[in-house]
């Protein structure tokens, strides 16, 4: 029988962190994502599954225990808003650096600084072009619905675990802080098995010591380390892009948007299309990996493309660098906790478009 | 008599701890850290815990302890060892779980990780070596860089007014009530060595005992970076570091040590 609950989406990614079988949660207080850590102490996993949880003294504090918990193998994931996930920016590349597969949320607020507690999307760059320092890539995943926050714990460890390599699902206020239908999943068992062959654990007779470490002095060295990197991320280019189309196969016109504003836009369409304007969607959920591939062969077939978000417009960049330059590109987009309605989307389309 | 002759199992009275690595040290001549690697990794040997033992290396002259330790060991991020080591205790409390970590990593840049993590009172263990100045990075000053001390980001000397006062972590950590064990200890001799690693017995013991918050400093000498020579930089610690930093227990058994300068 289906297991139905109504949630608010840092609730369902709490839940989901425990159904998941995660072995530890480290956290620090922000809003808009407080409820991950108090829901999780209050349902106290410690006696449902085992799972550790406990309350840091920063967010950097935070990201370094989940660096030492995953080293040693474990599933193990954080969570925080914006100015925390900037704090957090030092142990994500070493995170990377020594290829260490664990789980952080962003529930998005709007910046720079302290800015709001109100929903953004404006940490899009932070999230996909590097965020903390070295050439690095994180899996950035981006769940447009509370049912997705759920989901995506399971598909961000899995993903983690398969290519070593931290995951970010990007949130925001929006999707943590609304209230939605969500089925959840039975239980995973906890300490399912990995490759432990690098795992520090402590070393037995029969194998040499491992090191977990981001730091080789010998810049030959250094750089084979990097061009691994290099390969693993070409491929998760290869094989792990996700999206989803909307009514694309006679479109005129593209939206593309993720998360909150991929629900905005849908009705944006809907609105657009009782007009008689032929508007489509495209919601990438992987942001990195993008959808580059996708969007360059709907684009030939496409009058414009309006790349909505809650940002000054950091996502279009990739969408005018997948399409080329044969095709109109524009952004529209609110910030500072601002949340565009339907009609504003479709009114700036139209005056961005149609009424030249 | 042959060289070959003395070679003999018969005739070991010492050997290397299996528990060190081969590799050459990458520490200079006279640096005390060799020392306090190898007393650690023989109580392990000892206690038998390799098999056991996590350990955390930090930032710093120590950053490549993992080189010389045959133990699985993790790298951190600068000052950030007692915050790994918290998210690998709390996954595998059974383990043994240290960090090695100096001055400048533990006092300066990672001091709201060291006092929560010995404030919660973590099962971990904590080798603190103090000398005083940033070594690996060329002897700039530590937050525990003595008054009048010149180094080359306090050429004149620390002026207490302008650059502050050179903090005694261990003292301060021994306020806390999750913390079980706290001393301070030197290498730089025989009697010295030999009273450090009993101090390292007690705070691994201690952790097995799931205790708590057990840390033991080590205070020892830069010469590089103190800029004189190997023996004359032991000297100048008797005569300068110990005055500030006296040698000693200051927490036992969960509780201060009460004659504790």
């Amino acid at each position: 029988m289906k297991e139905l609950r109504l949630m608010k989406g840092n609730e369902a990614v709490a839940e989901g962190a425990i159904r998941a079988g995660a072995d530890a949660y480290f956290g620090y207080p922000i809003t808009p994502q407080s409820e991950v850590m108090e829901y999780l102490m209050a349902e106290q996993p410690e006696k449902r599954t085992g799972m550790v949880v406990l309350q840091a003294e920063s967010e950097v504090a935070s990201i370094n225990m989940v660096y030492g918990a995953a080293g040693t193998g474990k599933r193990v994931m954080t969570s925080s808003s914006s100015p925390g996930i900037s704090l957090m920016q030092e142990g994500i590349s070493y995170c990377a650096g020594a290829e260490l597969p664990c789980l952080i949320l962003n529930v998005v607020r709007g910046g720079p600084g302290l800015g709001t507690i109100q929903p953004s999307q404006a940490d899009y760059f932070q999230s996909v072009k590097g965020g903390g320092h070295g050439d690095y890539r994180l899996l950035v995943l981006a769940p447009a619905s509370v049912q997705e926050m759920f989901d995506f714990v399971f598909t961000g460890f899995d993903l983690a675990f398969k290519y070593r390599n931290p995951v970010l699902i990007l949130s925001d206020g929006l999707i943590g802080q609304m209230m939605e239908k969500v089925e959840l999943c039975e239980q995973r068992p906890r300490n399912t098995t990995f490759d432990q062959s690098w795992m520090t654990t402590g070393k037995t007779p029969d194998r040499e010591r491992n090191i977990i470490t981001s730091l080789d002095l010998e810049a030959s060295r250094q750089e084979r380390h990097n061009l691994h990197l290099q390969e693993k991320y070409r491929k998760i280019e290869e094989n792990e892009v996700k999206y989803e189309e909307f009514m694309t196969e006679d479109a005129d016109y593209l939206f593309v948007a993720y998360g909150s504003s991929a629900r905005i836009c849908q009705k944006a369409m809907q609105l657009g299309r009782a007009k008689g304007i032929k508007l489509g969607l495209l919601r990438p959920i992987t942001l990195w990996p993008y959808p580059k591939k996708p969007l360059a062969e709907i684009a030939p077939r496409l009058k414009g493309i309006l790349s909505v978000e809650q940002s000054s417009g950091q996502m279009v960049e990739d969408v005018k660098l997948s399409v080329g330059c044969g095709i109109k590109v524009e952004h529209y987009g609110r910030m500072g906790g601002m949340i565009p309605s339907p009609e504003e989307v479709l009114e700036n389309f139209e005056k961005l478009f149609i009424r030249k | 008599m042959d060289i070959k002759d003395i070679i003999k199992p018969e005739n070991l009275v010492y050997q290397k701890t299996k528990l060190m690595t081969d590799k050459t040290l990458s520490y200079c001549p006279g640096c005390g850290h060799g020392t306090a690697h190898r007393i650690l990794m023989e109580v392990l040997e000892e206690m038998d815990l390799q098999s056991e033992t996590i350990g955390v290396a930090p930032v710093g002259c120590s950053v490549l302890a993992y080189d010389f330790m045959n133990v699985d060991m993790l790298g951190a991020a600068h000052g950030r060892a007692p915050a790994v080591a918290t998210g690998i205790k709390r996954c595998w409390p059974e383990k043994f779980v240290f960090t090695y970590q100096g001055d400048g990593d533990l006092a300066a840049i990672g001091t709201a990780e060291t006092i929560h993590a010995a404030n919660r009172g973590e099962n971990i263990t904590i080798i603190f070596i103090n000398n005083g100045i940033y070594g690996m990075t060329g002897g700039q000053m530590a937050p525990t860089t003595l008054e009048g001390m010149k180094t080359s980001t306090s050429p004149y000397g620390r002026d207490l007014h302008s650059m502050g006062n050179p903090l005694k972590m261990s003292e301060i950590l021994a306020q806390l009530p999750g913390v079980y064990y706290v001393t301070r200890q030197s290498v730089h001799s025989p009697r010295n060595v030999r009273r450090a690693k009993k101090a390292i017995r007690i705070a691994v013991e201690a952790q097995r005992e799931n205790k708590g918050f057990c840390l033991v400093e080590i205070v020892s000498n830069c010469n590089s970076g103190w800029k004189l020579e190997p023996v004359r930089a032991n000297e100048w610690m008797e005569e300068n570091m110990f005055p500030y930093y006296p040698l000693g227990d200051i927490k036992v058994d969960g509780k201060l040590v009460v004659n504790q300068k």
